[in-house]
């Protein structure tokens, strides 16, 4: 077992339309460090497919899919390490 | 008339005789031919997926789909598909209150983390009397379609929209 993962920033998507939610997610991760763990909250339903297809294709973690409520995911997102 | 199925074209120099190119590009292309929003919001949505998921994508701007793409056209057009002219206001109404991004935004945000190349096409030009500073800036130039076959032709997937 890991220790809790600390979250930096937390990105609120909700109410944004495919292809919004990844979107965000996408520009979050660019300005992210190595490791940084970063979320974000859509209510897109498209984002539950998209989102950790493009994360495992990014070659970036998954580390979390939370249900907050009957609309609205969590998807919480580690930075790779970039090659040096 | 029948017996002529391979047309002699003696200026056509073939570089590999019989040979079918494979698509081995990881790279959309797109015939933009449509001026209307409901497809220009397709089209964009389709750029930006691709651009995300790492391919490349290469739109080729052509009639209607030039004219969308006149500076500052964007901004005030409200056209949809005749076809589904009964659901225009419906459609505007609803993009306004769920507040949904403009296609030339997902365009923009589609060039920001991917490689976007978008060309407008040189009859579609001449014809409207366009030049490229007519075009939003997005536009990164005027080709010629031969320029576009030679980009669709060994990508993954081309569309005409």
């Amino acid at each position: 077992m890991v220790g809790p993962i600390m979250i930096s920033r937390e990105i609120d998507a909700r109410g944004s339309h495919c292809p919004g939610p990844l979107m965000e997610l996408i520009r979050g991760l660019k300005s992210a460090h190595d490791g940084e763990v970063i979320a974000v909250i859509s209510t897109d339903l498209g984002s539950n497919t998209d989102i950790p297809l493009w994360v495992q294709k990014s070659g970036n973690e998954l580390v979390a899919v939370e249900k907050i409520d009957h609309e609205a995911t969590r998807f919480v997102v580690r930075r790779r390490i970039r090659a040096r | 008339m029948f017996g002529h199925k391979h047309p002699e074209q003696p200026e056509m120099i073939s570089t590999s005789p019989g040979a079918i190119q494979p698509a081995t590009a990881n790279r959309l292309a797109i015939v933009l031919f449509s001026g209307t929003i409901d497809k220009l919001i397709s089209a964009s949505i389709m750029a930006t997926g691709a651009a995300a998921m790492g391919m490349d994508v290469e739109i080729f701007l052509t009639n209607w789909g030039a004219l969308a793409f006149r500076k500052d056209d964007y901004k005030t057009n409200q056209r949809v598909s005749q076809d589904y002219a009964d659901y225009q206001s419906y459609l505007l109404e609803q993009m306004a209150a769920k507040h949904v991004t403009s296609w030339m935004e997902n365009l923009e945000g589609a060039k920001e983390i991917g490689n976007v190349h978008i060309a407008a096409c040189s009859h579609t030009m001449t014809l409207f009397d366009l030049r490229l500073d007519d075009l939003e800036p997005i536009v990164d130039e005027v080709t010629g379609v031969a320029a576009f076959v030679e980009r669709a032709r060994d990508s993954a997937m081309t569309l005409y929209i």
